[in-house]
């Protein structure tokens, strides 16, 4: 299955599920991502990690395991 | 009892800027008992009977955050009169989220649509008059930055603070809707104005919610199974069910009464910005550059000369005042104790005040701008590692300065436990008073070793990064809100009216709340330093202190250190790190310790052999820091319990660290 983390810089996708738990999952959907929802990859830490994408007109920052558990198609 | 008129909204969506400009200087800050949020409210100005509530700034009133958890639980306990929800107006999508749920909760409302030039800028176009029917409460464009619609939108708060409000909350799928009616036919809720979020938080499994219901087991299981159903007819578990459901009644709202132009100017300019300052090659020499500009000004430049005037400042005024004192005949134990004990001890504390007031001044500036996210953003590959957040980088970094500022901007950190966690550590990066007791004894024992001075930071660091690592395993700061899911605001040009008030604010309350520990600390060590028990005035070694030195003198003697001599500079450092030199000077009978030289490294030499030394180094760098800092962990973990246990922490660190050093030491 496609995760987030696997998404490429700049390319759109859309997400189906969040298999997170708890506070994490929460935070997660609080914040917009929700199924359905367009989420672009904008760039990669200096570091390597977190990322940070674009979604609903806004920027967030997510670290790439918590990305691992968001499912998304093309 | 006046009314109240609660403040909420998201983070960066100018909720402090409009809080500021409705109570002008009327405002009292506190902390919300338990936690490290701010709690912060204010008379309001130009109307009579009115309070203003600041809430703590949350993106939704799920229950994990402290902020979330106090904004919730002031909703539901304390009924204020009426709820001004800030938006950022250039944010609709996410900002409405919030407001979907506080409609559920039924108390009169009124939306304060901020950053409406931004709006026009980027060339969209909101209907303003439509979203507030839509929504059933009034809605009141502003400039909070500028105090455009204040006026409009405190009338119909005020308006609706009487009663006229008739909400309507957003709708889910036909299967939630009806599912929420089977809820209440099991449940049976009093039919209360927050009915409608009771219900929605009972659907969403809430665990408090579920306790307070109170079910039979048989409907317990009902209820459940009848959960489960609505799950499975729209095919998601049901918390996610009701995000998706809020977010969808906003798509539609927005789709309705949002026209978007394609200019964008405001996300445009964030980008290109962000291209440079997060880059992969320039973004960390950039962030690591800035922290230099910042530490370069407002600690070593700027902040050292005026730490230097305020001090000479208050020498001369100390001599004035002593002069003044002796001229009028009075007893010179009296103007000791208050030219040496407070003036010197509260002088030592108020000459940091500079330096707080230009790092406060950076600081803010870096938040207001919306670069802070971006440091967390860099660093928090590193941090994270051994458990701190990556805006812990600021902290340490200052703490090489002095820990008083750097405790304190541990305020940006956003979970409660990492800033908890960061102030309990920042203590053990040496301080700038620290470094002449290292450069005399790495002097005085190691004329050859060059690495012995920096041998302190790498074993500061170290501490931290160990410690971090095992306290975090602990249950007092494992939380499983390590997650990291941050929002990365638009970048904006900060008001200077709000970076000043910013800084004003923590530098008051600096000076205040520290003030007065550090006053009645300065004059008891000062008594203990120069009086006997009879209360004689007596010379340093037949003092209290002495007399102290020598009862605890043989808990040091594990660590090759146990004359009374150094237990008294030891304790002496709690005034001001300062201090420990002078001490020993003093009390070798060396008139001019800071000049002193090769005096001093006599006496050092005298008192202790390399391996002695170097533990005696050790912990003070890790023991307990001054009273000033002391203080200041006092007033930001807001609880006595924390700081006791942050300071046994340290010394018991220290303790064991210095034993260890000079066991080894002395045996190699």
């Amino acid at each position: 299955m496609k995760t987030l983390n696997d998404a490429k810089i700049g390319e759109p996708v859309i997400v189906t599920k969040v298999c997170a738990t708890g506070a994490l999952k929460r935070r997660i959907v609080d914040m917009g991502l929700t199924k359905g929802t367009r989420v672009t990859v904008c760039r990669v830490a200096p570091l390597g990690d977190p990322i940070e994408i674009k979604l609903r007109n806004y920027n967030l920052s997510i670290r790439k395991a918590d990305a691992k558990n968001i499912l998304v198609e093309d | 009892m006046n009314k109240i008129l609660a403040l909420i909204g998201n983070p960066n969506c100018g909720k402090t800027t409009l809080f500021n400009t409705l109570t002008g200087s009327n405002q009292y800050v506190g902390n919300w008992p338990g936690v490290t949020v701010e709690r912060k409210i204010g008379e309001l100005m130009n109307y009579e009977g009115y309070d203003v509530m600041d809430l703590p700034g949350v993106y939704s009133l799920s229950p994990y955050t402290p902020e979330e958890v106090v904004t919730r639980d002031y909703l539901l306990e304390n009924h204020p009169g009426a709820v001004i929800n800030i938006l950022d107006a250039s944010n609709l999508e996410r900002n409405l989220y919030l407001t979907t749920q506080i409609l559920e909760q039924g108390y009169p409302m009124v939306l304060a649509l901020n950053m409406m030039d931004l709006v026009h800028k980027n060339g969209d176009d909101l209907d303003t008059q439509g979203l507030a029917d839509a929504l059933g409460c009034h809605a009141i464009e502003i400039t909070a930055s500028k105090g455009q619609g204040i006026k409009e939108l405190l009338d119909v708060a005020i308006h609706a603070s009487d009663g006229h409000v008739h909400l309507k909350p957003v709708r889910y799928s036909p299967v939630i809707e009806d599912t929420l009616v089977r809820i209440d036919e099991i449940c049976n809720l009093p039919p209360e104005h927050d009915k409608r979020w009771h219900l929605v938080k009972i659907f969403e499994r809430d665990p408090h919610e579920l306790e307070k219901a109170d079910l039979v087991p048989q409907l317990q299981e009902k209820l459940e199974a009848l959960i489960r159903w609505a799950e499975q007819k729209d095919g998601d578990d049901s918390e996610s069910l009701i995000a998706a459901g809020r977010y969808a009644a906003i798509e539609k709202l927005l789709s309705q009464y949002y026209k978007r132009g394609n200019k964008d100017q405001t996300s445009k300019i964030s980008d290109a910005i962000d291209k440079v300052v997060t880059n992969r090659l320039l973004g960390l020499p950039i962030f690591f550059g800035i922290m230099w500009l910042m530490y370069f000004v407002s600690v070593s430049t700027v902040g050292q000369y005026t730490t230097d005037g305020m001090d000479a400042l208050f020498k001369n005024l100390g001599e004035l005042v002593r002069t003044a004192m002796d001229s009028a005949t009075i007893s010179p134990i009296l103007s000791g104790l208050v030219v040496d004990g407070i003036i010197g001890g509260v002088g030592a504390v108020l000459s940091f005040v500079p330096q707080i007031f230009m790092l406060f001044l950076f600081l803010s500036f870096l938040e207001d701008c919306g670069y802070m996210s971006r440091v967390a953003f860099l660093m928090d590959r590193i941090f994270r590692s051994f458990g701190l957040s990556g805006r812990s980088f600021i902290p340490m970094l200052i703490g090489t300065g002095c820990s008083v500022p750097a405790i304190m901007s541990a305020r940006t950190i956003e979970n409660d436990k990492d800033r908890k966690l960061t102030i309990m550590l920042t203590p053990f990066i040496p301080c700038n008073a620290k470094l002449p007791l290292f450069a005399l004894f790495a002097a005085a024992l190691f004329p050859q070793n060059s690495w012995i001075g920096p041998s302190m930071y790498l074993f500061g660091i170290l501490m931290v990064i160990v410690s971090g690592f095992a306290l975090k395993k602990t249950r007092f700061f494992n939380t499983e809100a390590a997650n990291f899911v941050m929002e990365m605001p638009a970048y904006h040009w900060p008001k200077l009216r709000s970076m000043w008030q910013h800084t004003w604010e923590r530098v008051k309350g600096f000076i205040i709340k520290a003030g007065t520990i550090i006053f009645v600390a300065s004059a008891v060590l000062w008594i203990l330093q120069n009086f006997n028990l009879r209360l004689d005035m007596v010379k340093p070694e037949q003092s209290m202190m002495a007399d102290i030195g020598r009862f605890i003198a043989p808990v040091f003697a594990p660590l090759g250190f146990g004359t009374w001599q150094t237990a008294f500079a030891a304790i002496g450092g709690f005034i001001a790190k300062e201090v420990i030199v002078s001490t020993f000077g003093i009390l070798s009978g060396i008139s001019d310790p800071e000049n002193g030289g090769t005096a001093m490294q006599a006496v050092v030499q005298s008192m202790f052999t390399p391996a002695s030394g170097y533990a005696f180094m050790v912990f003070i760098l890790l023991a307990s820091p001054c009273i000033a800092a002391i203080a200041t962990i006092r007033r930001e973990m807001d609880s006595w319990r924390w700081t006791l246990a942050a300071l046994g922490y340290q010394t018991g660190i220290a303790y064991v660290i210095a034993f260890l050093v000079y066991q080894i030491g002395s045996r190699l």
